[in-house]
């Protein structure tokens, strides 16, 4: 179905691999299109309830294909037209959405780590805003969510000095959610990736809508979010089995309804 | 008003009059059938004394996609001149309760005007405005260009019919397309709650001020502000007055009549 991107569904988690490992999974605008296909078939496909993007290979992704670049190349259309919808569909997405960062993520690349809920980073992994050592600008909304996660100097320092992060530094940054050695790597993301699948997924989307609402509202306008917010979990399937879980002393199941 | 209608779907709630779009399989497309449903249907609440407020609702995931293109592709002018395409419409816009439009989806074209016929909008996160007519050689036909203008100004309203473009509920919040965001799955309900509030307020005073500020968006200072206080001291030949007056100074809640 895709030629760029390996795309499987198995417990509840939609994978979604970069799979140009020759190329450190650079960008190219069919992997573009194609990563955006596949976040796009997982958000409709009610059996996925967490998506994963990873790299194969050793990068996760290195950022552009510089093979693609000339000098006739408007670069903000390559953005309006291939960058900018993936990432607005990743950004779209209701579904926790977890980057599972196995090696380098660099320029865009790491852009794309940026924009999901989670990063969860290998021993190897590291980020790089590669972007100053071409004399260009960090894309594709990484200076959109980068200040968000690390305040806006660390945010000033990566993106201007463009040094290397390596995982356990990303760690301390707040960049990552957990550093996992290489040996326990594919069982530990798979055990995180089905945990989320299996959580109340309805609640979590509420959670990610308000929270994304919450940068650009007032105080009043984030309690009334939650009032909603909460009017519509309370109707969901999940509470009433949390709570009755709860009541009963059992272990909840949760359908993400 | 009839109870057999094919193109909207009529209900009573209280003191609320609930009229849902009804052809969800294309999304709510507006044809002449609908429209004249709808009129009918505000034109029955209208004069339905137990009636206090008209909701206007889109079904499934749109508000309304525009208009039923089939049904106009091959008129000719005249046939649009002598069938006097848009007399419903100007009679919607006569209805003197108030009427409280829920968008969810997509309020294009027909549909978009349909939303700007309401008093009071609420939308859905996920709603999307637009006049695509550009797209297809024509332009709005039923209010369109005028009352989107009215509302927020020349500047934008001719870059979206230019263009074509769509309008995100937040845009249209943002220029006063829209009174209030609400999520998708809560619209109807935070809707009907927004409609009945004003339901119980008293109904000759919001019918004078719905006809005094419909007023203002057309007619000069002067003349709006005499039509204003001849409203204002219309209302105090009303029971109501005396009873929202007396209950303000008894510290009492008003029981209204809509006397």
């Amino acid at each position: 179905m895709f030629e760029t991107v390996k795309y499987e569904v198995a417990n509840g988690v939609a994978w979604i691999t970069l799979n140009r490992p020759d190329k450190l999974n650079a960008f190219t605008e069919q992997l573009n299109k194609e990563v955006q296909q596949s976040i796009k078939q997982a958000s409709g496909d009610k059996e996925v309830r967490c998506l994963v993007i990873t790299g194969e290979g050793r990068a996760f992704c290195s950022g552009q294909d510089l093979q693609g670049v000339n000098e006739d190349m408007d670069h903000g259309e390559v953005l309006r037209r291939f960058y900018n919808p993936m990432v607005l569909e990743l950004h779209k997405c209701k579904k926790p959405v977890i980057a599972a960062v196995n090696g380098v993520a660099a320029g865009a690349g790491m852009s794309l780590a940026l924009a999901c809920d989670f990063r969860l980073l290998s021993d190897k992994a590291s980020f790089l805003e590669a972007f100053i050592h071409v004399g260009l600008v960090p894309d594709a909304g990484n200076l959109y969510f980068l200040p968000k996660l690390i305040g806006h100097a660390k945010a000033m320092e990566l993106a201007v000095l463009g040094e290397k992060v390596n995982a356990q530094e990303a760690k301390e940054l707040g960049l990552a959610t957990k550093v996992i050695p290489m040996e326990k790597w594919q069982d530990e993301i798979t055990a995180f990736a089905e945990r989320l699948a299996s959580m109340p997924t309805a609640a979590i989307a509420i959670i990610k809508k308000n929270l994304k609402a919450s940068w650009e509202s007032t105080l009043e306008e984030s309690l009334e979010r939650d009032a909603q917010g909460q009017r519509l979990a309370g109707l969901t399937l999940d509470h009433k089995e949390g709570v009755s879980a709860f009541m009963q002393k059992r272990r909840p199941v949760f359908q993400g309804k | 008003m009839s109870n057999s209608y094919e193109t909207i779907k009529v209900s009573q709630h209280g003191k609320l009059g609930l009229i849902a779009l009804n052809r969800p399989k294309v999304l709510n497309a507006i044809n002449r059938p609908m429209v004249s449903e709808i009129l009918d249907a505000m034109e029955g609440f209208e004069a339905d004394s137990s009636i206090k407020a008209i909701v206007l609702s889109g079904n499934g995931r749109a508000f309304a996609a525009g208009a039923d293109i089939d049904e106009m592709a091959n008129d000719q002018a005249i046939d649009l001149e002598l069938r006097n395409q848009f007399k419903d419409w100007d009679r919607l816009a006569m209805i003197k309760k108030p009427i409280i439009g829920a968008v969810q989806g997509f309020a294009l074209g027909g549909g978009f005007e349909l939303a700007l016929c309401c008093d009071l909008l609420y939308a859905a996160d996920n709603a999307e405005f637009g006049f695509p007519e550009v797209n297809l050689g024509v332009m709005p036909g039923a209010g369109g260009t005028q009352r989107l203008t009215k509302l927020v100004g020349k500047t934008k309203a001719l870059e979206w019919l230019f263009t074509g473009k769509r309008i995100t509920a937040k845009e249209a919040l943002q220029h006063g397309i829209v009174n209030q965001l609400i999520a998708e799955e809560l619209l109807l309900e935070e809707t009907m709650k927004a409609a009945e509030q004003i339901a119980n307020q008293a109904p000759i005073s919001i019918r004078l001020i719905k006809e005094a500020v419909l007023k203002a968006v057309d007619t000069s200072l002067k003349e709006g502000m005499e039509f204003e206080r001849k409203n204002f001291y219309l209302l105090f030949s009303t029971e109501d007055q005396q009873e929202g007056m007396n209950a303000f100074i008894e510290k009492r809640k008003p029981q209204f009549k809509g006397k």
